[in-house]
């Protein structure tokens, strides 16, 4: 995965509460059996006016004009103002996926979905959590400022709003190395391999019901 | 290898046999723990130190939908899967309910032939579509023995919750995951926090697990168990069947939380007795030794606790596109300007108007035009047969365009038509279909057209979740079938 270090980037909001996974993404192009390809499909109820079919060519479907991305002030968006509980609902890695080919290398939000949070994390999409009175404020300074645009800087684990005003967030240590470094998980797991093995060992002798293929 | 040859385990001769006792000093202190701490504990193989441990996984459930790209991605990276017969494949999300064996939708086929090809390849257990056994994951899961208590189970599929009925740490998970679980048989992970949802009383007759779960949902909304595992417990609970537990913590993701529980009792017990992945014989004494100690101790210490009355539940039915808005079959719909909070206000709103709902209007004059039973939620045996007995001697409404039942595997619907309930449903004018997910997400062709109003014993009511512009009303199945039979929300209890 691509590593996250810092942007500054143009904050696109959207106000709603609960944006579950099947609204970023929906349904018919999990078909899909690629990483990529989904981008010009997120939130793609919501951005387009007739229903979306997987592998079409989505840049002559009618837009609905009124959604926040279709906006021409949040063209090139990069960072995502979002509501409680964003992502909440099904595993789809795809939202993850179809946010960061749109272009949002981060999400900021009160709240998300596990099981999305952990997602965003194995692709290199930072989700950061403030609390629910710092996001309405940025929420009222992004929709009175156009072009609002935040520095958000992971080693230091600030966002620098335009006024020059800072606001720092928490991300769990293990996290913050994994998108610092931009690395791959397994290949980290894979070098406690004699660890697992051990465990497999000790584990199939007490319980060797779980384990009929090592016994 | 084929996948019947779990089945059968040979009894073993152990080099170097490690006591339980040996086990509860290698594995933690006495100090009262949770269940989901015991799950935990078990299952760590090394403590990071830095808030996350790599946990072993005992079981990989693997569909479709979300396993391709992380199949790909083992092969482009060289690597290949750790144990092999910890997974166990089956395509569900994308089959046709109808004409299965030529699918038609040719995305769909793709997706489909790549499970095929990749369980083939990488030598997966694997349950193919012409099996009958083939069905939801989470139905052939249990029903196949291969969730067992005492296991941690993932799959790419929030809907593993449904696997904690049995006491086992059953968590979804996303295909960067999928791929992790099957190179290293383990999983990077937080431990989450312990909540109790505590259900004292029992549910009245005709009351069900689904109308309980939607209740709960109601009162600790959809993100009320972010970043927990919920343990259910109370007289509530221990009076729900297996099948009624399964209904319960499927659930539990819709309330937010990454994981559901219910401690081993006899039931338990019994349920996974003679099932094909289950052990036998001097095994099975063992297993059971160990499973009864799959409870929270006295006194253990939950992060948070919730005291429901089951016997103040209500049938319940969702009048919003959050499982979170759910009203009983005795209420109105609700006026968003009762709400003090200005983003659930706006919610509220938003989902009404999605809904094409008035405020103030009374859940059972609802008009469904479809009816879907099925689903990882309700698709099992008790599901169908309390549908059934609503349906019997009666017809489908005249408004109801359609009634879709769609068992949730090929040895339910073969249960199901012994039982005679396949021909209830066909002559009440109800559809009797394959096994799948189906309408509950409409990756197949059972979908809801624009504007088409659902009662569905799914679990999400989301936005065009059952088809765009689709709007869902999420029910119990006694509760669809008496929806099917009136055209309108009724209260099961008045009509049988």
């Amino acid at each position: 995965m691509q590593a996250f270090t810092k942007i500054h980037g143009l904050v696109a909001p959207l106000d709603r509460s609960n944006v579950d996974t099947d609204a970023i993404i929906p349904k018919q192009f999990l078909k899909s059996v690629r990483r990529t390809g989904f981008g010009p499909n997120l939130f793609d109820s919501w951005r387009y006016l007739d229903v979306g079919e997987p592998e079409q060519d989505c840049s002559r479907r009618p837009l609905r004009e009124e959604f926040v991305l279709n906006l021409p002030r949040y063209q090139g968006a990069q960072i995502l103002l979002a509501r409680e509980n964003f992502g909440c609902g099904s595993s789809r890695e795809h939202a993850v996926w179809a946010l960061y080919e749109y272009g949002f290398r981060c999400v900021i939000a009160p709240s998300y979905g596990d099981i999305f949070f952990s997602n965003a994390g194995k692709n290199g999409l930072l989700a950061i959590t403030l609390s629910v009175q710092q996001v309405e404020h940025l929420f009222s300074e992004v929709e009175a400022n156009e072009g609002y645009r935040l520095k958000v800087d992971l080693p230091s684990q600030t966002i620098t709003a335009p006024s020059g005003e800072e606001l720092t967030f928490d991300i769990g240590a293990a996290l913050k190395e994994r998108l610092l470094q931009g690395q791959d998980d397994i290949g980290i797991t894979l070098e406690q391999g004699d660890l697992i093995r051990e465990y497999e060992r000790q584990r199939a002798a007490q319980r060797p019901w779980l384990f009929p293929d090592l016994n | 290898m084929t996948w019947g040859r779990c089945v059968n385990i040979a009894p073993i001769v152990l080099k170097n046999p490690v006591t339980e006792n040996t086990l509860s000093v290698t594995l933690g202190s006495m100090k009262a723990k949770t269940l989901y701490d015991k799950l935990w504990d078990e299952h760590v193989v090394r403590d990071y130190g830095n808030g996350t441990c790599l946990l072993y996984i005992d079981r990989h459930l693997v569909h479709e939908v979300t396993s391709p790209q992380a199949f790909e991605g083992l092969k482009l990276a060289g690597r290949t899967p750790w144990r092999r017969a910890a997974s166990l494949a089956v395509p569900d999300h994308n089959v046709p309910t109808h004409n299965r064996h030529s699918i038609q939708d040719p995305v769909s086929k793709k997706q489909l032939d790549a499970l095929d090809r990749n369980a083939r390849e990488w030598r997966i257990p694997y349950i193919e579509l012409s099996d009958e056994r083939q069905g939801i994951v989470h139905v052939i899961g249990p029903e196949q023995g291969a969730c067992l208590p005492g296991m941690t189970i993932v799959c790419g599929d929030s809907h593993t919750t449904t696997n904690g009925a049995l006491a086992a740490l059953a968590m979804g998970i996303g295909t960067s995951e999928v791929e992790h679980v099957l190179a290293t048989q383990t999983l990077v992970a937080p431990k989450l926090k312990n909540m109790r949802i505590h259900v004292a009383n029992t549910l009245a007759p005709g009351i069900t697990a689904k109308d309980l779960v939607l209740h709960i949902i109601g009162r600790v909304g959809t993100a009320g168990g972010a970043g927990c595992a919920i343990e259910f417990t109370g007289d509530g609970v221990s009076a729900l069947s297996m099948e009624g537990r399964m209904t319960l913590c499927n659930m539990a993701i819709e309330a937010g939380a990454r994981s559901g529980l219910v401690a081993v009792d006899e039931k338990t017990i019994e349920y996974v007795r003679g099932r094909p992945f289950a052990p036998a014989g001097s095994d099975w004494d063992r297993a059971v030794a160990v499973w009864r100690s799959l409870r929270s101790d006295p006194g253990a210490l939950f992060d948070h606790s919730i005291e429901i009355d089951a016997g103040r539940v209500q049938p319940c039915v969702t009048w919003g596109t959050s499982p979170e808005m759910v009203a009983s079959v005795h209420d109105k719909v609700p006026d968003p300007a009762d709400e003090p909070d200005p983003v659930k206000r706006e919610g509220m709103s938003n989902a009404l108007s999605y809904m094409d709902l008035r405020p103030g209007t009374p859940i059972r004059d609802i008009r469904p035009d479809r009816i879907f039973i099925g689903s990882c939620t309700n698709s099992r045996i008790e599901d169908l047969r309390e549908a059934a007995r609503v349906v019997a001697g009666k017809r489908r409404a005249q408004n109801v365009r359609q009634a879709l039942v769609v068992p949730g595997s090929g040895l339910v619907k073969r249960q199901a038509e012994a039982e005679g309930l396949d021909r209830i449903f066909l002559d009440a004018g109800f559809e009797w279909r394959e096994p799948g997910c189906s309408m509950c997400l409409g990756m197949n062709d059972d979908r809801l057209d624009a504007g088409e109003r659902c009662a569905s014993t799914s679990n999400r009511n989301f936005e065009g979740r059952q088809g765009a512009g689709g709007r869902t009303h999420l029910v119990s199945p006694a509760m669809a079938a008496a929806a099917g039979i009136t055209g309108h929300f009724i209260d099961v209890r008045d009509i049988i």
